[in-house]
């Protein structure tokens, strides 16, 4: 007996809608499981995880916070994957993005410098993330050499390089020595929309960036080739594209928001440079981007649907005591859930029993 | 002269986990999949070797535990990656967040319990030849298996048909398939040896690093693996010389801090990145046209019935 | 289908301004850590001081913890996310959640926060840390004595006052046995990374330490001493186990009667903001048991022990030499004022290596 896929003559809708709830239905599944053998309340536990944090207006702002990134970045990796191009050191461009936006606010703090901080420094970083994730794009390009690795080998140097500077030149001279810059002051700072709470402008940031790549895509002629390209090259070739160009622009344009999304976390939720300001975003946005098939809607509740179960698993390990490395694992089999539902979008299983006479004759 | 060979065994181990991981993982890239899944199958790994061990008491049985274990991960990314066409990147990721979780909740039960580490060689005379003896003669069992290892590995590689049939899956399934070789059957099982290289080599580190089982103790070993094997551009001679290069700047960096050496330890931390992406540049562009990667790298491949 | 998901997510933002408040009768007392339960080091310590609260005050409180919560974006929620729980009294374990503590704070004055090891406080924001370096004078001491060579060796995390002030402290009390000892200092730039420390003090021994002392998290470095038949200090939390012929002492972080004098203060409504600095008189830290030592040294330990508690022996007794020869300037009147220990950015005189960052 044995597994195998047929590929379907096109993408059936069907599935496509119905696939989430199948992979959401397994995980409730399996969960039950897993919480009964943990001696834990199933049904208090998936409430905790995810509908606890839909019901008050705190939790539903850390989510669209929590988002807010991974959203971002997810948007940008999005067009890169769909051009076929892999950038997965979005990680090192967002912590590229937050050292560039640092630079100005560190140089201007205490001075009385004006209402252009912030602006330019949400341009720099978007300019710097673009320019480091063309160093991959320009290897693969002129070189051939596979931009999945080197964009990734790319992060650990941008992380020891922020690790450098909050250490050395950076540090904040009245910090007693510890590893961050000095808080940065409030013209560098991103804006809040709610008094009191922690939802930032940069929400409303990625909201205008998830628009742009819908117009990009949906509407332009460059939309039209980053698609061609990624799914049909040969055709693309005929077309006349450029593939390479747009390896080279879907690449800088990813960086540059991967870059605006990690100067926007620094002078946001942080409030300074210091190391560990990435939770893991430049890869956990890729998970979001597959998540959202790629799609910009699709994107938009992938990330938030991720958050949503970050702050549910903290809501679950307050209220019932539910260890974190349960969420953990609550994440990677959602994940795995929903990647193999959706494949059915494409493919059908089938379960063959191969042909003895036919395996007999051969052997 | 002592401190030299101190050294060196000090880079020996260092280096033996990173080798065994990119090791198998070498395997699975040259059959054309790419599992970024390293650092969760290795720390699972771990948490299984170390549980093997300390029930039983035997390093071997730890062993045997962490290697079933790192299969078994390895078998739920073959399940999705090659079984239903998901995206490899995707998958190995996802991998990676389940094995940290996973790891945390199986070593929850014997946190703060300690093992014997595994022994190391001793053969009267010769383990006692002064600068080479101990390097020679004087390891635990992983390092002279890792070596083996790689050996065999190069060996099945380029010498034997399997390899030659493994390769040809990597650099073009399609003509692969064409030649009637079972290319997902194929690479199923170098995934699984991926996975079990992993998990023996997570199992390293509580059966003969530190002989204890702390979350999170592999620290990002996966990672590296991941990028030594580029480094190597997929060849396991290269491997072996990145592997240790990269114990040695590891080692060396803390013994020039004890020197009293002024260098920002950062930057020693990054060159072995930077180096990596150098020599991929340099060898992608020796070969115009094309990199050294396996050609089908990391892409899905379904076979049309 | 787009328009009434909006609609729906509009609706729960309205219902979302009534949030739980379950009145529960017990106080509830929240802790964030940076680690792991299951570290062995600095995030075990305090949930074993939870645990010694929780069995003296167990009818009275209940508690919550929040574990691995890093020091970035996510700390502030964690926070709040405690404090929307209902805890009335939070404890945030560890330097990087000084400036989320803070920002909670100041939005619920009505909640009382107490963060470790920091220096910012608030009406409702208490600060408390441990005089370590006190434990590493002995240690010092302890060293000097036993070690052979004349080489010490140190693990060190990052290089924070608390971490340079133990280092000047373990020199100045080795030289007062042997004005030629030398220390040897390798930065392992993490608190937790067994691998990692393990090599650290494997170069160090190979560089010719006989003692080695950590100021990271795990148990590897006593682990690789105790292999090579060296001698080690514990760090945190009781090491022995990993090596019983190994560990002279250990330095114990043992915040339970801190944790407990609080709550309790918390429960009787007389608790206010404070700066707690503990040394070996305030219970905040203890010495695990001499071991592997002569009883000659033992003495010396016990007696620098006593003297400390009460007050007579100070380990930053003026005259400090500077690493430069110069005195350093001596503000509180016989030994250096804690303002310049908290903030401690300097080798003492007999260290021959350089400061990271200076």
């Amino acid at each position: 007996m044995q597994l195998v896929l047929e590929k379907r003559a096109e993408r059936s809708n069907t599935i496509a809608l119905v696939s989430p709830l199948i992979a959401i239905g397994l995980t409730i599944v399996t969960m039950t499981i897993l919480f009964a053998i943990l001696g834990k309340n199933p049904l208090l536990a998936l409430q905790a995880y995810f509908i606890a944090p839909l019901t008050d207006g705190y939790s539903l702002q850390e989510i669209a916070v929590k988002a807010t990134p991974l959203v971002m970045i997810a948007i940008g990796l999005s067009l890169c994957y769909l051009a076929n191009a892999w950038n997965i050191g979005a990680e090192g461009q967002f912590l590229i993005g937050a050292v560039a936006g640092s630079w100005i606010a560190v140089k201007t703090q205490g001075t009385d410098a004006g209402a252009w901080v912030l602006p330019a420094m949400l341009v720099l970083a978007a300019a710097a993330g673009a320019l480091y994730a063309l160093i991959p794009a320009i290897c693969k390009v002129k070189f051939g050499a596979s931009e999945i690795l080197t964009s990734l080998m790319l992060v650990y140097v941008a992380d020891l390089l922020l690790d450098y500077l909050v250490r050395g030149p950076w540090r904040d001279p009245n910090g007693f020595n510890f590893p961050t810059t000095a808080e940065f002051d409030p013209v560098a700072t991103v804006p809040l929309l709610i008094e009191g709470g922690r939802l930032h402008l940069g929400s409303i940031i990625a909201l205008l960036v998830v628009a742009a790549a819908a117009i990009l895509l949906g509407r332009t002629i460059k939309g039209f080739e980053i698609r061609v390209v990624g799914a049909a090259p040969r055709a693309a070739r005929f077309g006349g594209f450029n593939a390479n160009q747009l390896i080279i622009l879907t690449f800088a344009v990813s960086g540059a928001l991967a870059g605006l999304a990690g100067i926007i976390e620094v002078a946001g939720p942080v409030g300074h440079l210091q190391p560990g300001i990435s939770p893991g975003y430049g890869f956990t946005a890729i998970i979001v981007a597959f998540l959202g098939r790629l799609n910009q809607i699709g994107i938009l509740i992938a990330g938030l649907f991720l958050a949503l179960t970050f702050i549910g698993g903290e809501q679950a390990q307050i209220a019932m005591k539910i260890p974190l490395d349960v969420t953990k694992v609550f994440q990677g089999i959602l994940l795995f859930y929903v990647l193999a539902c959706d494949s059915l979008i494409l493919y059908r299983f089938k379960l063959v029993f191969p042909n003895r006479q036919v395996a007999r004759g051969a052997g | 002269m002592e401190l030299v060979e101190a050294i060196i065994l000090s880079v020996l181990a260092a280096s033996t986990p990173l080798l065994i991981a990119a090791t198998g993982e070498l395997v699975t890239e040259r059959a054309g999949v790419l599992n970024l899944g390293v650092e969760g199958m290795m720390i699972v790994g771990a948490a299984c070797g170390f549980g093997g061990a300390w029930l039983t008491g035997s390093i071997f049985i730890g062993a045997l535990f962490g290697i079933v274990a790192g299969t078994l991960m390895s078998l739920i990314f073959a399940l999705m990656a090659l079984g239903l066409a998901v995206n490899q990147v995707a998958t190995g990721l996802a991998l990676t967040i389940l094995g940290v979780g996973l790891s945390g909740l199986i070593g929850a039960g014997f946190v703060g319990e300690r093992i014997t580490p595994a022994t190391h060689l001793h053969i009267p005379g010769l383990t006692d030849i002064p600068l080479v003896g101990r390097v020679l003669f004087g390891e635990d069992a992983f390092v002279y298996f890792s070596i083996a290892l790689i050996i065999g590995v190069w060996w099945f590689l380029y010498r034997t048909r399997a390899g030659l049939i493994l390769r040809a899956c990597g650099d073009n399934h399609v003509s692969a398939h064409a030649l009637g070789y079972p290319v997902l059957r194929i690479r199923t099982l170098a995934v699984m040896f991926g996975g079990a290289c992993a998990g023996l080599a997570g199992a390293y580190l509580p059966l003969a690093y530190t002989p204890f089982f702390i979350p999170g103790m592999t620290a990002g070993r996966g990672w590296i693996a991941l990028a030594l094997v580029v480094f190597a551009s997929w060849r396991p001679g290269r491997l072996v010389i990145g592997a240790y290069l990269f114990g040695a700047v590891t080692i060396l960096q803390l013994h020039a801090q004890g020197w009293g050496v002024g260098i920002p330890s950062q930057f020693m931390s990054a060159l072995p990145y930077l180096a990596t992406v150098i020599v991929l540049v340099l060898l992608s562009r020796a070969r115009t046209g094309g990199s050294t990667a396996p050609a089908t790298l990391g892409t899905v491949f379904v076979p049309d019935r | 289908m787009r328009k009434s998901l909006l609609a729906l997510a509009a609706g729960l933002l309205l219902a979302g301004s009534v949030s739980a408040a379950s009145a529960a009768d017990k106080l509830k007392v929240g802790f964030i850590y940076l680690g792991p339960i299951g570290d062995l080091g600095w995030t075990y310590q305090h949930e074993l001081a939870r645990q010694a609260l929780v069995k003296e005050l167990g009818d009275k409180i209940e508690t919550t913890y929040l574990e691995n919560v890093p020091e970035g974006p996510d700390a502030e929620r964690a926070i709040e996310q405690l404090v929307r729980a209902g805890n009335k009294l939070i404890f945030t374990t560890s330097f990087g959640y000084m400036d989320p503590t803070l920002k909670v704070a100041k939005k619920y004055p009505n909640v009382h926060f107490e963060h470790a090891t920091g220096y910012k406080r608030d009406k409702n924001m208490s600060t408390y840390s441990a005089k370590w370096y006190q434990g590493r004078y002995i240690q010092g001491l302890i060293a000097a004595k036993m070690s052979k060579s004349g080489v010490l060796g140190y693990i060190g995390s990052f290089p924070i006052p608390e971490v340079v002030s133990g280092i000047n402290a373990t020199i100045l009390a080795a030289q007062t046995i042997n004005p030629n000892i030398k220390v040897k200092i390798i930065w392992a730039n993490t608190w937790f990374d067994p691998g990692k420390e393990a090599d650290a003090a494997k170069a160090l021994i190979d560089q010719g330490a006989d003692v080695i002392m950590q100021h990271t998290d795990s148990p590897a470095a006593m682990q690789i001493a105790s292999e090579r038949g060296k001698l080690a200090f514990g760090q945190d939390s009781e090491m022995i186990k990993f090596g019983p012929k190994t560990q002279l002492t250990s330095i114990l972080d043992t915040w339970g009667s801190y944790y407990i004098e609080r709550v309790k203060a918390e429960l009787d409504g007389t608790w206010k903001s404070e700066d707690s600095w503990g040394g070996l008189d305030s219970h905040m830290f203890a010495m695990a048991p001499y071991t592997n030592m002569p009883d000659d040294v033992k003495k010396i330990a016990e007696d620098a022990q006593a003297a400390i508690t009460a007050g007579k022996l100070h380990p930053f007794k003026c005259p400090v030499i500077g690493q430069d020869g110069k005195e350093i300037e001596c503000k509180g009147g016989a030994n250096l004022a804690d303002g310049q220990i908290l903030g401690m950015n300097f080798y003492v005189k007999g260290i021959d290596d350089k400061l990271p960052g200076k």
